[in-house]
């Protein structure tokens, strides 16, 4: 049973569902996911992400040898399922809340506290059979550390600055960190439940919301998955605009996450700095596509802007200016040893965990896992573009940040590339009315978000789940602060900077 | 070697700052303030007001333009505007979201352990009336569902233009002119 089976093949003992682009969905009955589960424990197949329906539960998997990506469904007996939390660590979270959204509940697992359910909801299992619930705020048992001289330090869900909220309870010996546990779910606002039966256009408004820093990440993820589902490809004039938003986004975020890590270190100057080329590239946003953080431009089908000549020079000159000053920046940066001091060693994740969890984004490939949705699976225009993936192995917040660095300069010559070749024509293709399951994997700041849909004949959205690479992120941050002091937890927290709305949903 | 920071020095000595004039106050704020307070509070906060920001469930996109309006571009600061790290610091709360209900007595517990006299601001489309999170099983639907406003900062996310032009009508009217 040991022999090098592709995930394909492996697949081949399930019932393939008609309707699924562009990659195929496998339902597979319960002997046939038990086989499954145990061989994941060989297999070099990458969790993606794990979602679910009132009676069946969805696992998105890539073969990192072979490339194949498929959706493994699993129909649930008597609402349980074997859970892929053991071979898989990154699964345990959205497992949890699978269990507490729909009611389906992972067999052989260790942990079985809610997740996103905090008991302050008016209905149990929300989108499974809900169940009235008044029996009040859920007791939350956090794990414990014993040892001579330990104390808690409880922090959140109401932050000390300007950050979603999330709570992180400490044990610590002095000031060391023994161990970090993270709670949250706060920010959890049913995007799922939301989205079921509301016409496409304003599903994707509700989508593109999930973490409002990649929006438009989140946005082609939505349109792609939902043009796969509709058998329709974008124009591709709206790829390559597509392409620039997502850059640009890409861009503002590392400028103003690697200023607040830097003020984080108490090195203030930097957030300044980076400060004003961040709200160059948001006013070059606004003047360009008319919304600073370019929400609702990405639409199923296109994009709802267009890219003319005037447009064109003020790009130009605007990245040539931030080009400029984030040099300045990072000279700056590498030229300040009392900040080095600070960054480099601090919050180390191994290579290992990384793999373990496939983390994704700078969290993962400044720690050795190259991985970028951009090149696998790939996706239009960044085929026809040149550009690398910046890696480092070391995986503290200094090459974290170098990492950031290294991307910002790439999406920069990535624009240059686009503006040059950006082809000629329409930027939208109509939706036709058909029924139909679609997956969209994009790279976002953040890592690989992935998105998937299932919409009817009518034009809605029957259901959508939306995945946020921050799910792989938040459990390394855990292992990232251990034996680092209280006081470096900003820091490290900031070099991660993990999405918590984007988490909660 | 010229050390690095000496070219940021040497900019704004030569450039000035990248501060740009402020707005005016926003005549919407102004007149839904209008007569809300009792004018005991002016005078005693002056021209100045500590604000302590809670996110209810926001995407984290006014949270982007929050910072953006502390940037060295608009600088808050240079009003007294200033954020805050705890609530017993603040004069004004400012909340963005839907108030998921996961945070609605987070929210609560910080508005009481915030001193009188204060105000409540809400920021965002969401934080109005849910805006496209309204409906759902998880969220209150507006910051006014769980405790009284004092003034609304529409948009989704309001540009930090916005959050200023919104701030100093809170200002004015709570400092008098």
């Amino acid at each position: 049973m040991l022999g090098n089976v592709t995930l394909f093949e492996f697949l081949s003992i399930g019932r393939e569902v008609a309707g699924h682009r562009p990659w195929p969905r496998f339902q597979l009955d319960l002997p046939c996911w038990r086989a499954f589960e145990d061989r994941l424990s060989a297999a070099d197949w990458v969790l993606l992400t794990e979602w679910a329906e009132p009676n069946e539960v969805h696992a998105l998997f890539r073969d990192d040898q072979t490339g194949d990506i498929a959706v493994v469904s699993h129909p649930c007996v008597n609402h349980r399922f074997v859970g892929l939390g053991k071979r898989r660590p990154g699964a345990i979270r959205l497992e949890r809340a699978i269990h507490d959204l729909y009611g389906l509940a992972p067999q052989g697992m260790a942990d079985q506290r809610a997740w996103l359910d905090h008991g302050r909801w008016a209905v149990k299992h929300p989108l499974g059979s809900p169940r009235t619930y008044d029996g009040g705020p859920h007791a939350y048992r956090f794990r414990t550390a014993i040892g001579d001289g330990l104390h808690q330090i409880p922090v959140g869900p109401v932050h000390a600055g300007i950050i979603e909220p999330g709570h992180f309870r400490f044990h610590a010996q002095g000031e060391t960190v023994v161990r970090l546990e993270e709670r949250l779910g706060y920010t959890h606002k049913g995007i799922e439940g939301l989205v079921q039966g509301k016409p496409i256009d304003v599903a994707a408004r509700i989508v593109a919301r999930t973490s409002g820093d990649s929006t438009v990440a989140y946005g082609i993820a939505f349109a792609r998955a939902v043009e796969a589902a509709l058998g329709v490809e974008a124009p591709p004039r709206a790829h390559y605009l597509r392409a620039l938003m997502g850059e640009l986004e890409r861009i503002a975020n590392h400028l103003g996450d690697i200023g607040a890590i830097c003020n984080d270190a108490a090195f203030a100057i930097m957030l300044s700095h980076l400060g004003v080329l961040r709200e160059k590239i948001l006013r070059a946003n606004m003047a360009c596509f008319g919304h600073r953080l370019i929400m609702d431009r990405v639409v199923p089908g296109g994009v709802a802007c267009d890219l003319t000549d005037e447009h064109r020079t003020i790009l130009r000159k605007t990245l040539y200016e931030v080009g400029k000053g984030f040099r300045r920046a990072m000279a700056l940066y590498e030229e300040t040893p009392s900040l080095l001091d600070r960054t480099t060693g601090t919050g180390v994740v191994a290579g290992s965990l990384v793999h373990r969890f496939g983390a994704g984004g700078f969290v993962g490939r400044a720690s050795s896992r190259a991985h970028d949705a951009r090149k696998v699976p790939g996706y239009p225009p960044y085929d026809d573009l040149d550009f690398e993936i910046p890696v480092r192995a070391e995986g503290d917040v200094h090459s974290r940040i170098l990492i950031r660095a290294a991307e910002v300069h790439e999406s920069m010559k990535l624009i240059e590339q686009i503006m040059m070749r950006l082809p000629q024509g329409p930027v939208t293709a109509p939706l036709p009315m058909r029924a139909g399951e679609g997956v969209g994997i994009v790279e976002g700041f953040r890592g690989e978000i992935a998105v998937w849909v299932r919409v009817s004949e009518a034009g809605k959205v029957v259901r959508c789940h939306p995945h946020d690479p921050s799910w792989f992120q938040w459990p390394l941050l855990e292992a990232a602060i251990e034996g680092n002091i209280v006081a470096d937890f900003p820091l490290c927290n900031k070099s991660f900077n993990c999405s918590y709305s984007g988490h909660d949903l | 070697m010229i050390p690095p920071i000496s070219h940021l020095f040497a900019r704004h000595l030569l450039k000035g700052p990248h501060t740009t004039p402020a707005p005016a106050p926003s005549e919407d704020g102004l007149a839904e303030l209008a007569d809300e307070f009792a004018t005991q509070a002016r005078g005693r906060l002056g021209r100045s007001l500590a604000i302590r920001e809670v996110d209810a469930g926001s995407c984290n996109g006014c949270e982007l333009e929050l910072h953006a309006a502390n940037n060295p571009v608009y600088d808050l600061e240079r009003f007294g505007i200033k954020f805050v790290a705890s609530p017993r610091h603040a004069d004004v709360l400012l909340v963005t979201g839907p108030v998921s209900l996961n945070m609605a007595e987070a929210l609560r517990r910080t508005w009481e352990a915030t001193p009188a006299p204060k105000w409540l601001v809400a920021l965002g489309d969401c934080a109005f009336d849910g805006g496209c999170f309204a409906g759902s099983y998880a969220v209150a639907g507006g910051v006014s569902a769980v405790l009284p406003v004092d003034l609304h900062i529409k948009g989704c996310p309001p540009t930090p233009k916005d959050i200023l032009a919104g701030l100093l009508a809170l200002l004015q009217h709570v400092g008098g002119k």
